[in-house]
């Protein structure tokens, strides 16, 4: 008990303790959570009449929102592939940071969910034994399943190797190992479920394709990897993380490559779509052209793919890849690219026309975006917290008393755990 | 548990049967009409009203519910209306009957696009009444020159008079599927499909996640976006609890052939209110009835036929 609190107290030292800029980056994420926090309670007294959603477009920004941050967590976790694959030196550093990332996203996750929901206040009828989840018929209850169970394998993952490394002690293969290799379907399976989520309603043209899961997986290898690129830059800069440039450009390498196939079934996509030109054309027109003066998507659509080509581009020449200039121009342009595609491109147009012909244009309205916000603010809290928090007890800074010592050099434990 | 795909099936003798939509404050069946109107006129105080919420948090799914505790259910739901409404307001959990399959028909040749079935429906289902107004029916104008075709469909157009020279009129409703794809993706069993072919929702077991709205082929499933707005002097008292009791905020409803008059033997409000008669509707498995003639005698077809979600609801070209 001593220890647990000895332990709680050593993290609230951490987390207090910081640079200005670490303060002034604190100080913006408690604003958004605060706008965020404002906006939920508005909503939460008007109802969701609060948004722009309505009956033609009954899923939306926080959905989209939703689909985007399932890819990022599950594509964090996936660069323990590469990362195993090419023997880069720290592997245990990536997984760390990968799994920190996915509860972070996960967590964001369920938050849009939560603030999508009419009546949030009856969460329990979708838990087993309390409530009455349509398992395995109701696909949103194996997308409930997935990512929570998600969440508890990264939780699991994190805490054994974190609880182990501040005694002083070699984390358990026989326990991470397992859960690390387990963690790789997993993370695939978060993102195939919630394509299937969409995938599986009939009377949506839009998402009634089979290409939707792997596009899915393409983008998401795309969008998780480049938070990833910009994280170990920044570490590496300021924590001494041993990540070698090489590795940094083998993601990027990666992420051309996964951006091909994202590209290349988008392609695909548009011409089953233009050639056919059935009436399910309308969709893929009315996010590509417009339908009439119904225009709200257009400009968010080339947006999106000038974005997806260019950072193809940067990262598929070896003289772009492998200058950081350029390589952080591309993360954001991913970024950018794919927030747009997987976020409002996927789930507007799936509704635009809806069911019965109607056009209605959506738009977010400041209430969501204010929510939206706060709820991204409340991710990146704790991805901060939980990073400042891991990094020294994975450098040995950070150990409970009476633990061994940290070798001389602070990199040695690292390069010690590489394999 | 035992799990029960319907409410429990009536058999011949039930109270309640009584074809009677008129007297608003018929006592539910097992209830004396005092204690009925003291319950309802009284109101609880803030306690019971507590109370009432705690319980409503830890009710069970209705198909779990004893017969007992239905009952209980039924009074509770009618007290908290009685007292939002100050009005005496009468719940039924009315079942399927055996050997009745609802159908109902549409005759497309008809229809003068009057949307009369429109506001019959909402006056009899309580629907909010604005911000938004929530209409079950939605009546298309399509263009003779393109027929049945959404792409042409407009659901607003406005008349002086109808129908306008050039057009057709398709109401679209629930199709009240036998395959349904919205109870399907329903992630708490809040939505069901009952015996007699009715696709029913629970408000009390919805979380307002959408899935069904965006399953739902015809548009027929409407969200609760605000408080419904629904004045007390509007409100048809004679609710079923699974049709048209009135809603809260944050919940799918739909329509539902007017449980609480058809399983009583009447006519749902829309087939009633049609003004030429372009609404039939009746028991599927009875040959004599007025559905089965229809079918016997014209072609029918019924909406979006690919999807395989085979409707309850058959449109018609009578001449």
């Amino acid at each position: 008990m001593r220890r647990a609190f000895e332990f709680v107290a050593g993290c609230a030292r951490l987390v207090t303790r910081g640079n200005r800029a670490y303060f002034a980056w604190l100080a913006v994420l408690g604003v958004a959570i605060a706008i965020g926090a404002l906006g939920y309670a508005h909503q939460f007294r008007t109802g969701l009449i609060a948004t722009n959603m309505r009956d033609q477009v009954s899923w939306a920004f926080y959905v989209g929102n939703f689909t985007f941050l399932v890819g990022v967590a599950a594509a964090a976790v996936l660069l323990v592939i590469p990362a195993y694959v090419y023997e880069w030196g720290p592997i245990k550093e990536v997984v760390i940071l990968g799994e920190l990332l996915a509860i972070s996203a996960i967590t964001m996750c369920l938050l849009f969910i939560l603030v999508d929901m009419g009546r949030p206040d009856r969460f329990l009828h979708v838990i087993p034994l309390l409530g009455t989840p349509n398992w395995p018929r109701s696909l949103l209850t194996w997308d409930a399943l997935v990512l929570n169970g998600y969440l508890a394998l990264n939780l699991a993952v994190v805490l054994h190797i974190l609880w182990k490394a501040y005694h002083g002690e070699h984390y358990s293969k026989r326990v991470v190992v397992p859960l690390v290799l387990l963690s790789i379907p997993a993370a695939v399976s978060i993102h195939t479920v919630t394509a299937f989520l969409y995938n599986g309603m009939a009377s949506r043209p839009f998402w009634n394709a089979s290409i939707l899961a792997p596009r899915f997986l393409a983008s998401a290898f795309c969008s998780g990897p480049a938070v990833m690129l910009v994280l170990f830059q920044v570490l590496r800069r300021y924590a001494g993380f041993p990540i070698k440039d090489e590795a940094i450009f083998k993601v990027a390498e990666l992420m051309a490559y996964a951006m091909f196939v994202n590209l290349f079934l988008l392609g695909a996509e548009l011409f089953k779509e233009y050639y056919s030109a059935t009436e399910h054309l309308r969709y893929t027109q009315y996010l590509w052209s417009g339908l009439g003066e119904h225009r709200a998507l257009v400009k968010y659509a080339w947006t999106s793919l000038a974005c997806s080509v260019v950072a193809f581009v940067l990262f598929l020449v070896p003289r772009t890849r492998r200058s950081f200039v350029t390589l952080n121009l591309g993360c954001v342009l991913i970024w950018v690219g794919v927030y747009i595609e997987k976020g409002i491109g996927l789930i507007i147009p799936g509704m635009t026309p809806d069911t019965l012909g109607e056009i209605y244009e959506y738009t977010p309205t400041f209430t969501e975006w204010s929510i939206a916000a706060g709820i991204f603010g409340v991710g990146f809290l704790v991805f901060t917290l939980l990073v400042k928090i891991a990094v020294p007890i994975l450098q040995g800074s950070f150990r409970a008393r009476g633990a061994p010592a940290p070798d001389a050099d602070p990199r040695a434990p690292l390069a010690a755990s590489a394999h | 548990m035992t799990e029960r795909r319907s409410l429990p099936v009536l058999q011949d003798g039930d109270p309640g049967r009584e074809p009677d939509c008129e007297a608003a404050a018929t006592p539910p069946p097992g209830m004396s009409r005092r204690t009925f109107l003291r319950t309802a006129a009284a109101g609880a105080g803030l306690a019971a009203l507590t109370a009432c919420n705690v319980e409503e948090m830890l009710r069970k799914h209705l198909h779990q519910l004893s017969p007992e505790e239905l009952q209980a259910l039924l009074r509770r739901v009618e007290r908290k209306n009685s007292e939002r409404f100050g009005r005496a307001v009468t719940v039924s959990a009315e079942g399927p009957r055996p050997g009745v399959e609802f159908g109902y028909g549409l005759d497309l040749s008809r229809c003068v696009g009057c949307r009369r079935c429109v506001y019959a429906c909402v006056k009899e289902n309580n629907q909010s009444r604005r911000n938004p107004q929530i209409h079950w029916i939605k009546v298309l104008e399509m263009d003779k020159a393109h027929g049945v075709d959404l792409v042409h469909a407009d659901a607003y157009y406005e008349a002086e008079t109808v129908p306008r020279p050039g057009h057709f009129y398709m109401p679209v409703q629930c199709q009240q599927c036998r395959n349904p794809p919205c109870v399907k993706v329903c992630p708490t069993k809040a939505t069901w499909k009952e015996e007699d072919g009715i696709v029913v929702i629970d408000s009390d077991w919805c979380i307002g996640c959408r899935c069904c709205m965006s399953a739902c082929p015809y548009g027929a499933r409407h969200f609760n976006w605000a408080e419904p707005q629904l004045p007390a002097s509007e409100l048809n008292p004679q609710t079923h609890l699974l049709g048209n009791r009135p809603r809260p905020k944050g919940v799918v409803e739909k329509c539902t052939f007017c449980i609480q008059r058809t399983r009583r033997g009447l006519y749902p409000a829309c087939v009633e209110a049609c003004p030429v008669g372009a609404r039939k509707f009746g028991n599927l498995l009875d040959p004599e009835s007025e559905i089965r003639k229809v079918m016997e005698t014209k072609r029918v077809f019924v909406f979006k036929e690919e999807l395989a979600t085979q409707p309850h609801f058959y449109y018609f070209y009578a001449t």
